[in-house]
């Protein structure tokens, strides 16, 4: 096995190939969009795509929305660095989409309009749960969107060999200003195409890079492994659990923590609930999650391959590229390296194109962050809570679009101050947030008739608070010396990294303790109506007729 | 047609559905299907990280001469898992709910007409 070596960053003539790529990914999306919004016409269109997509379209296009840069970049990077145990947040994140698959996705699409709140106002006092939904929806996509502009920043700067400070805020802001072009431009519509060209490019690339990497091993997977585990310097523990998670008891709880909220947050992440609705029936929703979960399940198997192949290939030692990046790099170096090296044409091609469909990853994900909470805004918020009246269609449509601005603002102006943010963190923070406040709420509403607006309210602010307040009391904000984000004091009494374990019990506890303290008996009357929508489909809203 | 007229004729029309006979099945074959496979991956799941967490002498365990062990067979079987159940249901709701969704689907249609 030749050793190959890699420079610490891309070489000046490779940056141009990389930039002229990004600009085409760029302008292939900007035509999406400009396509998209020549068809958009009612707010069906606008947020939900005409619900007019076939179960494949949606189920690429729901794979693109939540295989993030983190995964692609992030995951691989882990199992680079920490072997074995990097691979463990994929597992959460595939058999998540069975808590979607069984309990969620088709009963949401037929009782569902356009937002997660839809559900839940169905059948409950419309301010109060549109309120609570809404501000969950919020918080979650902005600490979801946080994460994906924070590692954009670093990861451009990474791909360009370029280190400046400047240069990451430039990108942050770049990729803020067309996020908010395909949203208020293209709507769902767009969004939806830029997320399927966005998964189709990520497979492809990632197929092309595994089958590299496996060839250099004739296909031997046993070699890929030992070759990793004796390169790693860590030998056989490099192919076992433990390198990074249950050091101690603490440890082992934060893990079993960490692994609830990856498998029961996914099916109450907004940016992925909406999706539902953009196909026409409960059948094409089923065959969208299949589908998803076929190339997600996919995907995570070859991450594995690019994982041990960047260790078994690459420096990865203290000090060189890879650990400096905390992983982040190790794809794109792995496919340079598995390209023909550094100095070849072919290593510079598909280091190029790897960093291209690193950027297009990010783009179609912060879109579809961006869509969700504009959304949630206009149409639960503005809609049924600000506005006096009823607002028409078109008002509401241009409240959606100017939210979309200030969310991307915002979130632009959030992300530049937080670089030193820890990605993982907030993606992490993200699902507990999800599986705490908003899957407690859908299961009750579905299949818990007792349910009403007071438990709704309880469980999703019980929930949120839950995870949110723990957080900052854990030793990931203080008290955990370098690696916590405050260094100075130390304020923590929470134990755990992780508050899932504590939060999403909470989170269905309050939903309990809301309903009965709530007394209200009025949205039991519409439970029969829910269950008969969200089982046969009756009267669930079909696809738009142009 | 006034609003109010329209969603209490919509409301029978869900009345005269959960009613049915054909309703009741159909929630008692999602029920059957989806509780005990629900528990079954998540214990399944739990127990995978509870292996990472407590069992590592069994997860440690390398299979033949190579540099596959437990873990790894243990984590791809999570896969194997989470492709079959998705496969399993889809196959059974278009076989088993899908038939009696439509026809309930159609009968609400018709209460509504009336």
């Amino acid at each position: 096995m030749n050793v190959l070596l890699v420079p610490l960053a891309a070489e000046p003539g490779n940056r141009t190939l990389t930039i002229s790529l990004f600009t085409a990914v760029v302008a292939v999306t900007l035509y999406i969009t400009w396509w998209a919004s020549r068809q958009n016409k009612t707010a069906a269109d606008y947020y939900a795509g005409g619900r007019s997509f076939s179960g494949a379209q949606n189920g690429l296009a729901v794979a693109g929305d939540y295989m993030s840069a983190a995964s692609f970049l992030g995951i691989s990077g882990q199992i680079a660095l920490y072997g074995y145990d990097g691979f463990l947040y994929s597992i959460g994140f595939l058999v998540a989409w069975l808590v979607a698959l069984l309990l969620v996705a088709e009963l949401l699409r037929n009782s569902g309009r356009f937002t997660m709140a839809d559900q839940l106002a169905f059948r409950m006092k419309q301010k109060p749960v549109r309120t609570a939904a809404a501000t969950s929806t919020i918080v979650v996509s902005i600490f979801y969107l946080l994460a994906q502009m924070v590692g954009a920043g670093s990861l451009v700067g990474l791909l360009l060999g370029v280190k400046s400070e400047g240069l990451k805020a430039a990108v942050i802001v770049l990729v803020g200003a067309l996020m908010i072009v395909y949203v208020t431009i293209g709507g769902m519509k767009g969004t939806t195409w830029v997320q399927i060209v966005k998964a189709v490019l990520l497979m492809t690339g990632t197929v092309v890079i595994t089958f590299l990497v496996l060839l250099k091993f004739n296909f031997n997977i046993s070699d890929l492994l030992g070759s990793a585990a004796s390169k790693s310097g860590k030998g056989e523990s490099f192919l076992q659990p433990g390198l990074l998670y249950g050091k101690d008891l603490t440890g082992q709880i934060d893990f079993l923590s960490l692994g609830l909220a990856l498998v029961l947050g996914t099916a109450g992440l907004p940016h992925i609930l909406i999706r539902f609705y953009t196909v026409p029936d409960s059948r094409a929703a089923r065959r969208s999650v299949q589908w998803a979960i076929g190339l997600i399940g996919v995907f995570y198997l070859m991450t594995l391959a690019l994982g041990f192949g960047a260790a078994a290939l690459l420096n990865t030692a203290k000090g060189s590229a890879v650990e400096a990046s905390k992983g982040n790099v190790a794809s794109p170096l792995l496919a340079e390296a598995v390209g023909g090296g550094a100095d070849s044409t072919g290593g510079a091609i598909l280091l190029a194109l790897i960093a291209a469909v690193a950027f297009a990853t990010i783009l179609a994900v912060v879109a579809g962050l961006t869509l969700t909470s504009a959304s949630s805004f206009a149409h639960d918020l503005y809609a049924n809570v600000i506005s006096k009246q009823k607002p028409t269609e078109k008002q509401e449509l241009r409240v959606a679009r100017f939210a979309a601005i200030g969310i991307g603002a915002v979130a632009i102006g959030l992300a530049i101050p937080a670089q030193k943010l820890n990605i993982a963190f907030l993606v992490a923070l993200a699902f507990a947030v999800a599986a705490s406040a908003n899957l407690p709420a859908l299961l009750f509403n579905l299949f818990w008739k007792r349910f009403n607006t007071s438990g709704a309210v309880w469980s999703i602010y019980g929930g949120l608070i839950s995870a949110v307040v723990l957080v900052v009391f854990s030793p990931v904000v203080s008290g955990n010396g370098d690696k916590s984000m405050i260094t100075g004091s130390d304020f923590h009494w929470f134990p755990l990294s992780n508050p899932g374990i504590v939060s999403i019990p909470l989170g269905f506890l309050f939903g309990v303790l809301g309903t009965y303290l709530g007394r209200d008996k009025s949205s039991e009357t519409r439970y029969s109506e829910l269950s008969v929508r969200a089982l046969t489909g009756a009267g669930a809203e079909g696809a738009a007729k142009h | 047609m006034d609003e109010e007229v329209v969603r209490e004729r919509d409301a029978r029309a869900y009345e005269a559905v959960h009613d049915a006979a054909d309703f009741k099945e159909l929630k008692r074959r999602y029920k059957n299907f989806v509780v005990p496979w629900t528990i079954a991956f998540m214990a399944w799941y739990l127990a995978y990280v509870a292996c990472n967490n407590w069992a590592r002498g069994f997860m440690d365990h390398r299979l033949g001469g190579s540099h596959i062990n437990v873990a790894l067979i243990f984590g791809l079987l999570q896969f194997v898992s989470t492709f079959l159940i998705a496969a399993l249901y889809g196959r059974f709701a278009n076989r088993k709910l899908d038939p009696l969704a439509h026809g309930l689907n159609a009968k609400y249609k018709r209460e509504r007409r009336r």
